[in-house]
């Protein structure tokens, strides 16, 4: 499957050149401009944007395909939200600039609002990498009716200090009264939930790519590790542990590679897709909290040190579970969903693929 | 990655909807006539002659299975639909059921030619109701501990020992015993067993029941004393079942009865807390339906890997170890969410009904067909561990 997708092998090649864990891990931030670079080059960046509009014009399904590889690196590059900033962009018909970006809103309920006049203005209290990014791409409510799309250069914001507890840039972003560079309506069934949803099930990409990775590294640390004169992999404690990981890394993989199959093959937004995403983006997270505590348990004290890159997925997995819509916020959702279409319901809305 | 585990995202062909409206027509029918009641979650898979014939009579029976055999070859998918349909409906399979997923499949591959003329074509017509004999007293999960001999005799066998928590036996028309035909080597402990085709009406069988903690009667102890054995029932290689043990598993691991058991305990919840459930109940309903999900298409996926002729063997076991863990802390779920429905409100007494049910049953699923301490060996063995 993995060899087919090109796309994905060059997202491998670069990153485990120039962003492999051991390497960076006491590197600072130096690693960063050259990876971003040879990314962008690639055309990974810019993925999901047709070639018309500046961008590669790959698959839905192959910018979900590098946000898995991209998890598996635990990649501390806004490559998702500049992923989705181009989608979003480029579906409403804007030309999409270089660099880096990031995409608003990421969590429900906030609004920005657009003026009659064009000005936007608003806050958003979490905005993974803003501090990186050189654009930002938002959704924004137009006085009367409808949804617009507008393109902002990052300069426009006030943007504060802040940090995921992934240690990535998440800033609040303040608007007073901006002028856009870009303004286009939103295109049919694109709306904060949309963009959430998207967002949920490029995060759950991610964060399965991750447990993948620890899945890896507490299988070979279990292997190496001796203790009572074995390897602790010869203890059936410790092997029944690391089952359970592989159990909630499957899960990971199977609710985060539907929901991004679903998107890739649907007209729109539709309950299918919200199904989807929506259940992925619990599923992963509920795989995030539990796969985290079992690999750490594996690792022992070493996997507690800055020096072991255990942290970097680990931190990461707990921040992305935050972004574009938590467990619990879904799980009501879904609930709601659920309840309203009655207990007859249930079955044929999962059984419907 | 060095463990990778492959859980592509596996959609259902067009054909696989199509007859699963068929199906649900069909159960919709049935229901109306009667034959088994639409609120079932506690008959628990019940056992009748009738519906199991209306249901081979539509070929959904041994449905994967050569023409030859009374089979309808088609794809281990429509099967997977049809078996997912009956199981949400708690359709009363009971008979019929095991001989589908697992004995037939054996008796295809390693039975005797005259065995799979006598016998498939019967389970097909849902006729026969098969069990399985591998337990004993002194063998649960280590299976190559198993005590029961075969002694060759003229023209076949004879078989000595107990079996024991045999589901079905006291209904069931045939058994697949795995039995002691040699002694294990030193080289290695699993040689030496052989899988038969066991007919229940053989004289010196004696089927003893062993009711359950539900009040059921499902487990039976089955003596053999000098039962006859023709050498034509001998599955595959003698001594050698422990080459022939592995593959079907995954069918029997990965299905969707494997995380539906107590599902309607989740419908019955969605019916108890409304329309308009509180915050705290939409959330545990939204959980729970993404898991539910989620080990569907964790199911579905291994389902496409086995349809198109792989052998997921890990993947199997981890659905079943994932998906039995959900299916059982379900019921106790439920009751935490619906604590606060008060006792004389709407669908409250047939929750309750259920969940009781439910409940009681839900220690078993963990246990029956691989328990999930074997599962977790299997997968630490698949990750590289032993």
């Amino acid at each position: 499957m993995e060899s087919e997708n090109l796309i994905a092998e060059t997202t491998r090649r670069i990153l485990g050149d120039l962003a492999d864990p051991q390497a960076i891990n006491k590197a600072g931030e130096a690693w960063k401009p050259p990876a971003w670079s040879a990314l962008e080059e690639a055309g990974l960046t810019l993925a999901w944007v047709p070639e018309d509009l500046g961008g590669a014009g790959a698959g839905i399904a192959d910018g979900f395909a590098v946000l898995r590889e991209a998890g598996r690196f635990a990649a501390a590059l806004p490559l998702a939200e500049t992923l989705l900033a181009g989608w979003l962009l480029s579906r409403a018909g804007i030309a999409v600039p270089k660099g880096a970006m990031t995409i608003g809103p990421t969590r429900d309920g906030e609004r920005l609002k657009l003026a009659a006049n064009g000005s936007l203005s608003g806050a958003l209290r979490s905005l993974p990498f803003a501090k990186d990014a050189g654009h930002l791409a938002v959704l924004a409510r137009r006085d009367g009716a409808g949804i617009a799309v507008a393109l902002l250069d990052a300069r426009q914001g006030r943007i504060s200090d802040g940090t995921s507890i992934g240690g990535d840039p998440l800033n609040a972003v303040t608007f007073d009264a901006v002028r856009p560079l870009a303004v286009k309506e939103a295109p049919a069934g694109v709306d904060e939930q949309a963009l959430l949803l998207m967002g949920a099930a490029a995060r759950s990409m991610q964060m399965s790519g991750a447990l993948e990775a620890i899945l890896d590294l507490a299988v070979a640390y279990a292997n190496e590790r001796v203790a009572f004169e074995r390897p602790i992999a010869k203890f059936q404690a410790v092997q029944h542990n690391l089952a359970r990981l592989a159990g909630e890394t499957a899960a990971a993989l199977a609710a985060a590679g539907s929901a991004a199959d679903a998107i890739a093959n649907a007209e729109t937004f539709d309950e299918a897709v919200f199904l989807e995403a929506a259940s992925a983006k619990i599923r992963v997270g509920e795989a995030a909290t539990e796969g985290a505590a079992i690999a750490h348990q594996v690792l022992g004290a070493i996997g507690f040190t800055q020096e072991h890159t255990l942290h970097r997925y680990t931190r990461r997995l707990w921040a992305w579970r935050d972004d574009f819509g938590s467990e619990s916020a879904w799980a009501v959702k879904l609930g709601h969903l659920v309840a309203a279409k009655g207990a007859d319901g249930l079955w044929p809305m999962l059984a419907a693929r | 990655m060095a463990t990778e585990l492959t859980f592509d995202p596996v959609r259902l062909p067009p054909e696989c909807q199509t007859l699963r409206q068929e199906v649900r027509t069909f159960l919709a029918k049935e229901i109306e006539v009667g034959t088994f009641t639409a609120d079932g979650g506690g008959i628990d898979g019940a056992y009748s002659e009738e519906f199991s014939r209306k249901v081979g009579a539509k070929g959904w029976i041994g449905m994967t299975w050569p023409k030859k055999y009374g089979g309808r070859e088609r794809s281990f998918l429509e099967r997977y639909v049809v078996t997912e349909e009956f199981r949400v409906a708690n359709a009363p399979v009971r008979l019929h059921f095991v001989a589908d997923r697992q004995s037939g499949p054996v008796i295809i591959r390693y039975g005797s030619e005259r065995v799979k003329a006598d016998v498939l074509p019967r389970i097909c017509r849902g006729e026969v109701c098969f069990a399985i004999g591998m337990s004993e007293p002194n063998s649960g999960s280590d299976l190559f501990a198993a005590k029961t001999r075969a002694t060759k005799t003229k023209g076949g066998w004879l078989v000595n020992g107990t079996k024991i928590w045999t589901s079905n036996a006291h209904q069931a028309h045939y058994l697949i015993g795995l039995f002691r035909t040699s002694a294990p080597t030193k080289e290695n402990r699993r040689h030496g067993l052989t899988q038969f085709v066991v007919d229940m009406k053989t004289p010196g069988i004696t089927v003893n029941p062993i009711y359950q903690m539900t009040g059921l009667h499902d487990f039976n102890e089955v003596v053999f004393q000098d039962a006859f054995m023709p050498d034509d029932h001998v599955l595959g290689e003698v001594d050698g079942a422990w080459k022939q043990a592995t593959s079907e598993l995954a069918y029997e691991r990965s299905g969707p009865e494997r995380f539906l058991e107590t599902f309607y305990v989740l419908q019955e919840l969605v019916r108890v807390l409304g329309d308009k459930p509180d915050t705290r109940g939409a959330e545990g309903i939204g959980r729970l339906v993404a898991q539910v999900h989620a080990l569907r298409r964790m199911s579905v996926s291994v389902a496409g890997m086995l349809h198109a002729g792989k052998e997921p063997v890990v993947e199997a076991a981890i659905v079943k170890d994932v998906g039995t863990i959900w299916e059982q802390k379900l019921p106790h779920r439920a009751r935490d969410l619906a604590a606060f429905v008060e006792a004389g409100s709407a669908n409250r007494a047939s929750f309750e009904e259920q969940l009781q049910f439910a409940t009681m049953i839900a220690p078993k699923l963990t246990i029956q067909g691989g328990t999930t301490e074997v599962l977790r060996g299997i997968i630490a063995r698949g990750l590289g561990l032993r």
